[in-house]
């Protein structure tokens, strides 16, 4: 033992070496595990509130820019409402006590205090937190698309993972066509494209069709914009088209984004899982 | 002794601000990343206890590493890059061994010396920064030639930095 303890200490800069080598890699290892608690990120209270600083002196830089894109966006939604909507709706009045009229989608404006699109792994840290009943998978977007997933959450922030992130899956559809398949960010997109893999080759597809989130992400609502089809092809022996899309979402300056809560994700999760278990039972 | 105590101290902070604050925004393309706040660990002094030097570069690389919400990755390749660093100094040391007075800097080392230096560190902790992060050899190519590309980058932004360091120094 005496004879270990010597070399331990007569070495110990080698020793020092590996064991801080040691703790990196099991940082890196625990932080790659997508449910694990993560000691070092930027939801953290000191970080973020660093960044916080940053970006009110961004904003205040870029409000006009900021003023114009809420300004476009709030005229869509005007057109959107029941008065603009004319005889329609007085004709076929909405119940709204009905509980097929139920609150599905529960939208909360936030605000993007970091963000990075250089990386393989981007995140993003917005200053919605707990306090405000944000949780792990909601989905977030702005104006022109879709923006990424929260992952961590603390009492005042939350981090997320950007789309431009190489482990984030969105299931996206072309809006024209119907047909879907997974929205991946791969090694060869910069920040305003993405590939959309699995799409069928008897799809009808061109050139600049929309794609849109699929009803089958149980994180994004259906039907929000992605972007558009650059071009697509089919690698000899593949039943599928690989399509490439041109992000609609300019990730380069994000500011404001809402942060998408869905009331029915714990039942549709945990049906699923059931099933699932029963599956493996049965066999 | 003290005084470099605090000016090491406060160049350690300056440079954590710099990158996560300043350079973190800059955006060059996914080649050309900066990761400039590694001149910390280039200028420690050559009288630094090794297992120190090990030390302080881990904490600079985690602090880092918050900021990038990275776990690991900034404070694994920094605690490679001090241990390297000791290798490095031997192996580029001139004849007669490394005077008390001298810093490892460009007017005490000369231009070659300090190129030669900074680029072996700056590579060996790229290259492990860049694969830890794709964390795959599909990508292999790729990531290479960002670790290439990232290389020079951060060496070019290095050099001027160093200068204005050494300025500060002389006039404190």
């Amino acid at each position: 033992m005496r004879v270990l303890f010597r070399f331990v200490i007569r070495n110990n800069y080698y020793f020092l070496f590996i064991l801080l080598e040691a703790f990196c890699f099991y940082l890196l290892y625990s932080g790659r595990n997508f449910q694990g608690s993560h000691l070092f990120n930027s939801s953290q209270r000191i970080v973020a509130s660093f960044y916080k600083m940053m970006f009110d002196t961004k904003e205040y830089l870029s409000l006009r820019e900021e003023n114009q894109r809420l300004n476009v966006e709030n005229a869509l939604l005007k057109s959107a409402i029941r008065s603009s909507a004319g005889e329609y709706f007085r004709l076929h009045p909405v119940a709204k006590e009905d509980s097929a009229y139920r609150q599905k989608y529960f939208y909360q404006e936030a605000k993007v205090i970091a963000n990075s699109t250089q990386f393989r792994s981007n995140y993003i840290t917005l200053n919605m937190g707990a306090r405000q009943g944000i949780a792990h998978d909601m989905a977030i977007i702005n104006s022109e698309g879709i923006v990424g997933v929260v992952k961590d959450v603390s009492v005042d922030f939350c981090s997320a993972l950007s789309i431009l992130h190489k482990d984030v899956r969105v299931n996206c559809k072309l809006k024209g066509d119907g047909s879907y398949g997974p929205l991946n960010w791969e090694k060869e997109n910069d920040f305003e494209t993405a590939t959309l893999t699995d799409i069928p080759i008897h799809a009808r597809i061109k050139k600049g069709d929309t794609v849109v989130t699929s009803p089958l992400s149980s994180i994004f609502p259906e039907g929000i914009m992605v972007g558009k089809v650059l071009d697509f092809q089919r690698k000899s022996g593949d039943a599928f088209y690989t399509v490439r899309v041109g992000l609609s979402t300019r990730f380069r300056n994000l500011n404001h984004v809402y942060i998408i809560k869905n009331f029915y994700k714990i039942e549709q999760d945990s049906l699923e899982l059931k099933s699932q278990v029963h599956d493996k039972n049965d066999h | 002794m003290i005084t470099e105590i605090v000016k090491n101290s406060a160049r350690f902070i300056i440079l954590l601000f710099l990158q996560v604050l300043i350079v973190k925004n800059i955006y060059l393309g996914k080649y050309f990343i900066f990761f400039p706040y590694i001149l910390f660990i280039l200028l420690l002094p050559f009288q630094t206890p090794r297992p120190f030097a090990l030390l302080v570069s881990f904490a600079l690389g985690l602090a880092v590493d918050a900021f990038y919400n990275t776990q690991g990755m900034h404070a694994a390749s920094c605690v490679l890059m001090a241990f390297a660093r000791g290798g490095v100094l031997k192996l580029f040391s001139p004849r007669e061994g490394y005077d008390e007075i001298l810093k490892p800097t460009i007017e005490h080392m000369g231009f070659t010396w300090f190129v030669s230096y900074s680029l072996v560190l700056i590579f060996i902790h790229h290259l492990l920064l860049f694969f830890l992060e794709s964390f795959s050899f599909s990508e292999f190519l790729q990531t290479a030639a960002r670790v290439f590309c990232s290389t020079l980058a951060t060496f070019a932004f290095v050099i001027p930095l160093q200068f204005l360091f050494h300025r500060r120094e002389e006039r404190i």
